[in-house]
């Protein structure tokens, strides 16, 4: 499969059309979607018509732009008008957003061609994409095991070869994890940096858009794009955007990368431990000085994300009241049964529990012992960032505690998926950016995440080291076989 | 900080978070909110006396964008998801039904 760069220059060269490398890759979701369950709609028509046009401009030797041809997945909470948005939910499986989100907008002005709507956990809230009401996405690499989440539908679509880029959305690693468990790299950026206008919310001051691809580079390529402030986004931060992708090839000096001690206790697996020892061994073989810092409150992160994140859910929830738009009880007998019946047909069980948990934790007489606390706690892990990158310019960890799990191990216990984030979720709650990239894989030759977070606003050093490492190792040119 | 959450709690946040809840549902969350909140308590034991909270990632406050005319959503396409609508408005069962009942 073409890169993004490649795409492009095929396209510009006229070496191949728009219209057959989106011919193609609606071929290849074609062929692996029924067994992978990776889209949830699929705009043909659309993303053809654009080709097509793209096509026509290249022919009269018109501008095209950064992303000209290049076909693009976009996770099914980003609203785009071309396609239904659904969150993978029943009560917005026949919704049809009135506008395009921000990041779509930018992707169609960079010429990029949306092929697919993929398939996430519901609205967003889950760790494996098993809690879509339409079904699971299964991970490329083995088909008996979960892709991760939320975002498992981005990530399988960049490593099945259906797209060399897609975008997800991350809460509380929501793309980090996918993208460690299905071998292909995902950033989440700083908050504020990439407009969330459109995307639907779950936990507004956690949720940040972000890209999956192959490698830092195409990571880079994209960030361009989404990058940047909107007026439409009160928390989009307006900062000049650099060029992600000249400063991820420039060569980096003397970087500090600290390993917190935090990041490999209890829990990590021996064999995701084995090769997150090994990565940081090459960070060192290539001239990196390794530091080691603290992170002492990285243990109650857990505790304290989901606390903000149902608080924040319930909240952002409530919108949907059978009443505007989405699923509404066919037989609700007054407007209150409204309410109550269609949000019991149209949430499933993980929504409504963190719906009911966060009412609990915002209700008088809780909201003190577990909402301001974990505010509270928030602090104390945002101050633990500040401190260590005092001593250190990139921190570095596994993404996941184990490689992919199988469909079902977790679906009963709701705090076992939950644990599921323990290395993700601070980087949410710090709003610092992270990117997580192929390390290596287990003996069962299930994929393993490396990953990297900086301060915030320091996309470009990020990937950059992230690149860097890449040059030197292959784990992100392995493909499975699908 | 330590109270067991019981049937009668759940039942009555369902009812705030206006979620109809089936009698299993509601001893499945009693059991799986009660997991959950404990392993939560964990972040009682930190000492938070003198730390103000985090609402809010990044330092942004009272923004404002420029107050411009520009194109409304319209009314079509802002009912054009509504489960029933009427004469440009979104419609619901009537509230003075009930009291008849």
């Amino acid at each position: 499969m073409l890169t993004i760069s490649e795409t492009r220059d095929a396209v510009v060269n006229r070496r191949q059309s728009a219209v057959e490398l989106t011919r193609a890759a609606l071929a290849r979701l074609d062929a692996v979607n029924p067994t992978l369950g990776i889209a949830l709609d699929v705009p043909r028509e659309h993303a053809l018509a654009r080709a097509a046009d793209i096509d026509a401009r290249v022919r009269r030797g018109e501008p095209v732009g950064p992303l000209a041809g290049v076909p693009v997945a976009v996770k099914d909470n980003i609203c785009t008008r071309d396609a239904r948005t659904t969150c993978a939910s029943r009560m917005l499986s026949e919704f049809r957003a009135p506008y395009d989100a921000t990041v779509v907008e930018r992707l169609r002005a960079a010429d990029a061609v949306i092929i697919a709507k993929t398939n996430l956990d519901e609205f967003a809230m889950g760790s494996s994409t098993e809690n879509s009401a339409v079904g699971p996405t299964r991970n490329p690499w083995a088909l008996d095991r979960v892709p991760g989440g939320s975002s498992g539908g981005s990530a399988a679509a960049v490593a099945a070869g259906v797209v060399p880029l897609a975008l997800g959305s991350d809460t509380g690693g929501s793309i980090r994890q996918p993208a460690a468990m299905c071998g292909v790299c995902g950033l989440k950026p700083t908050y504020g940096r990439v407009s969330r206008y459109g995307l639907v919310a779950f936990a507004s001051s956690l949720d940040q858009v972000g890209p999956l691809a192959r490698d830092p580079i195409e990571l880079a390529l994209a960030l361009n794009v989404i990058a940047g402030h909107d007026p439409r986004d009160s928390t989009s931060v307006d900062r000049p955007v650099e060029d992600f992708a000249s400063a991820a090839r420039a060569p980096l000096n003397h970087l500090r990368i600290g390993v917190p001690g935090e990041f490999f206790g209890e829990g990590l697996a021996d064999d995701v431990r084995l090769a997150v020892l090994g990565a940081i061994d090459d960070l060192r073989a290539q001239g990196a000085e390794l530091v080691e810092v603290s992170l002492p409150h990285a243990p109650c992160c857990v505790a304290c994300y989901y606390v903000v994140c149902m608080a924040e859910a319930s909240s952002n929830l409530a919108r949907y009241d059978g009443v505007h738009y989405g699923r509404r009880a066919a037989d609700a007998r007054d407007y209150v049964e409204v309410y109550t019946r269609s949000r019991e047909e149209g949430f499933g069980a993980e929504v409504k529990r963190r719906i009911m948990l966060g009412t609990y934790v915002l209700s008088s007489g809780y909201y003190d012992a577990y909402y301001l606390r974990a505010l509270k706690v928030r602090t104390l892990i945002r101050r633990d960032y500040q401190a260590a990158f005092d001593a250190c310019d990139l921190i570095v960890g596994p993404t996941t505690p184990t490689a992919a799990f199988r469909l079902g191990d977790k679906t009963a216990d709701p705090l076992q998926m939950y644990l599921a984030d323990i290395y993700t979720v601070s980087a949410n709650l710090a709003g610092i950016p992270a990117v997580s990239i192929p390390c290596g894989f287990t003996p069962d030759g299930l994929p393993i995440g490396l990953q990297l977070q900086g301060p915030h606003f320091s996309e470009a050093r990020l990937l950059a080291a992230a690149s860097a490492y890449q040059q030197r190792t292959d784990w992100h040119r392995r493909q499975p076989n699908v | 900080m330590s109270q067991p959450i019981n049937e009668a709690t759940v039942r009555h946040i369902a009812r705030l978070a206006r979620v109809a809840l089936r009698d299993d549902e509601i001893a499945c969350f009693t059991a799986q909110m009660g997991g959950i909140l404990e392993y939560v308590q964990q972040l009682s034991a930190l000492d938070v006396s003198d730390v103000e909270p985090t609402a809010h990632p990044l330092p942004i406050t009272d923004v404002l964008r420029d107050d411009l005319p520009h194109e409304p959503l319209g009314t079509d396409a802002a009912l054009a998801n509504a489960p029933r609508a009427e004469a440009g408005h979104f419609a619901l069962p009537k509230v003075l039904e009930q009291q008849d009942a």
